[in-house]
């Protein structure tokens, strides 16, 4: 690639070298250049075991996953420019998005790509355990992405509330009506009597993991708020830490698993 | 008259017991399940069928249901995959008999390769390819939206998002302290332990079976039987009242189920013994509570004591590995045995205790 005319033009200039600080990676120097002066790029190894580049034995499942979690990103970012999580508006900015917004595919491809995560998280896992990946020294990082799977499916809960349509605010009722029965602590669980002091009730529904979770007795607007902000904010900056963490380890214990 | 039938096993009573042979079958004879003849006998003969079930308008309109679509995604790549870790398993298998080692472990695969561009451009073919597919299904399928909330009139059924529906089934089986936040809590904490209890050094980076036989089995267990077949039930297969209803049954509000679920303690003091129920509490559930104790605190030392398999566990993993090990396999255990003997006599709780919501 010793470049002709215009591309060795382009790369010649003064601009295009400010950006990428070394030249085409068509040899060994520039392709570790290449991995290791990028921000994005340095997450990868310079170099890895032939096994670790093959679809059938990796799946390309997590990266799709991280890279479906950027994608709702950019997504959910747009879809928040025409949103208002209360209950008088919720429901006509759904609307009026569906209505009014040209070429309006960012919500579909937001809900859509919120289910193909859920499904490439699983296969990943299970792409893990089939090839023992959690073994030491990847112990750690295992139940890292355990925890990572149930926030996955947190920001899809939370997120199925927001349309505020009869799907959601059952589809939430159902699932939130678990907590109630969380043991000593939901006022509909084992335990709950026992947390009373002569007449006054510890535990009831205006106080227990339920009442936390929605803010109210049912899933009302203040329900509506928490589990906006809980989607928009603060699950993704949990998740964000998470997967820092979950990569760092994937380079820190010895990169793509293979065989010891 | 096939529809008919499939609509008859297609209720967990029939099919549950199917799926647990099936599975058996395909770990007893995974290198056949995982042969890349019967990959393709099985994707040949699998479009024809499903064609057949799109063509029936009960099963479309279950099908079209909102938010259904990423579930028939998932079964294709959860059949996908299942069938092709296998196939890599088998072939593994017959590498290692045969004394050359995992394919993953050949020099050539062990050799080094550059970031870019060899994985570099994966990705980004992955990448566009996942892009592509979005975007098409996205045009293609409108976002669901129904009625505006109506805090006073519930759908019916009202249903969990689709990845909980194995735990609303689960509901059938468990109260909600059991099925919604115990049991879950459970998988979550036992997931995590995987690592901590499995001490076997084998198949560490590769796929195998047989060098891990007995973790994939239970782990291939809870996740297709447990949970990617309740999901199937929980989706296709539960109506309006979480009724029963055939794949090719139309849900009509007015199918009623009768069922007559009782107790053990029922069993015990009015069924068995003809007399009144104790005003005791503790005493009318005795045999529940004994049992509920037997099954989670005898069968581990039973199982190491008498079995030759609970030895052999008890020595390779040592004595806290194992009592956690065998805690978990029993409680992921409880919900196969709970539904057999629900089929078998109707059997509601084992303990019954309303008064302090403590039903199991």
């Amino acid at each position: 690639m010793a470049g002709n005319g215009l591309a060795k033009k382009v790369r010649d200039t003064q601009v295009w070298k400010s950006i990428f600080r070394h030249g085409p990676p068509d040899n060994a120097r520039n392709r570790a250049a290449v991995i290791a002066g990028n921000v994005f790029l340095h997450l990868h190894p310079i170099k890895l075991k032939k096994s670790g580049v093959q679809l059938g034995y990796t799946w390309c499942m997590g990266g799709l996953t991280f890279f479906i979690f950027l994608a709702l990103t950019v997504t959910g970012l747009l879809l928040m420019f025409y949103y208002r999580p209360t209950a008088e508006y919720a429901f006509n900015d759904i609307i009026a998005l569906r209505e009014h917004v040209p070429l309006g595919i960012m919500r579909e491809i937001h809900r859509w790509g919120a289910h193909a995560m859920v499904i490439t998280v699983w296969i990943h896992m299970f792409r893990v355990f089939m090839t023992g990946s959690y073994k030491p020294p990847r112990e750690f990082n295992w139940g890292i992405g355990v925890i990572l799977l149930v926030l996955t499916l947190l920001l899809s809960f939370t997120g199925y509330l927001l349309p505020w349509d009869q799907l959601a605010i059952w589809a939430i009722t159902v699932g939130s009506n678990m907590a109630k029965a969380t043991p000593f602590a939901g006022h509909g669980g084992p335990g709950a009597m026992l947390a009373r002091i002569g007449d006054f009730v510890m535990v009831s529904d205006k106080n227990d993991v339920r009442f936390q979770l929605l803010g109210g007795r049912f899933v009302g607007e203040p329900a509506l708020l928490r589990f906006y902000i809980l989607h928009c904010v603060f699950i993704p900056l949990v998740v964000g830490v998470l997967i820092a963490v979950h990569f760092w380890r994937v380079r820190k214990d010895g990169g793509i698993s293979a065989p010891l | 008259m096939l529809k008919e039938l499939i609509n008859k096993i297609a209720d967990p009573l029939y099919s549950f017991p199917i799926t647990t042979f099936l599975f058996y079958l395909m770990m007893r004879y995974y290198r056949i399940f995982g042969s890349k003849k019967f990959g393709k006998w099985a994707l040949i003969l699998s479009v024809p069928v499903i064609i057949w079930f799109l063509a029936d308008p009960n099963f479309i309109l279950i099908i079209l249901f909102p938010d259904n679509v990423p579930i028939a995604i998932l079964l294709v790549m959860v059949a996908f995959f299942t069938w092709f870790s296998l196939h890599k398993a088998a072939e593994n298998d017959v590498r290692i008999e045969q004394g050359l080692g995992p394919i993953e472990a050949t020099p050539e695969n062990r050799e080094k390769v550059w970031s870019w561009p060899n994985l570099v451009y994966t990705e980004l073919f992955a990448i566009i390819a996942c892009t592509a597919f979005l975007v098409v299904w996205a045009i293609i399928f409108k976002a669901p939206l129904e009625e505006p909330a109506n805090p006073t009139w519930a759908p019916n059924p009202a249903k969990a998002p689709w990845y909980f529906l194995g735990l609303q089934e689960m509901l059938v089986y468990f109260d909600p302290w059991m099925a919604g936040v115990v049991l879950p809590g459970l998988v979550v904490a036992g997931l995590i332990a995987i690592p901590y209890i499995d001490t076997n050094p084998k198949g560490n980076g590769y796929y195998c079976f047989q060098d891990r036989k007995w973790a994939i089995i239970s782990f291939l267990y809870g996740w297709l039987v447990l949970w990617v077949y309740l999901i199937i039930v929980g989706v296709f297969f539960r109506g309006p009242n979480w009724t029963f209803y055939g794949p090719f049954e139309y849900w009509s509000l007015y199918k009623i189920v009768p069922e007559y679920n009782i107790n053990l303690s029922e069993y015990l003091w009015i069924k068995g013994l003809g007399v009144a129920m104790p005003k005791n509490l503790i005493l009318r559930e005795s045999l529940g509570i004994i049992l509920t104790i037997l099954y989670v605190g005898v069968i581990p030392v039973w199982a190491q004591k008498a079995t030759k398999m609970g030895r052999q566990f008890y020595k390779d993993l040592g004595s806290i590995r194992y009592y956690i090990f065998m805690f978990l396999f029993v409680t992921m255990m409880s919900l196969p045995i709970k539904m057999v003997l629900r089929w078998l006599f109707s059997l509601k709780y084992i303990v019954a205790l309303p008064e302090w919501e403590l039903n199991l």
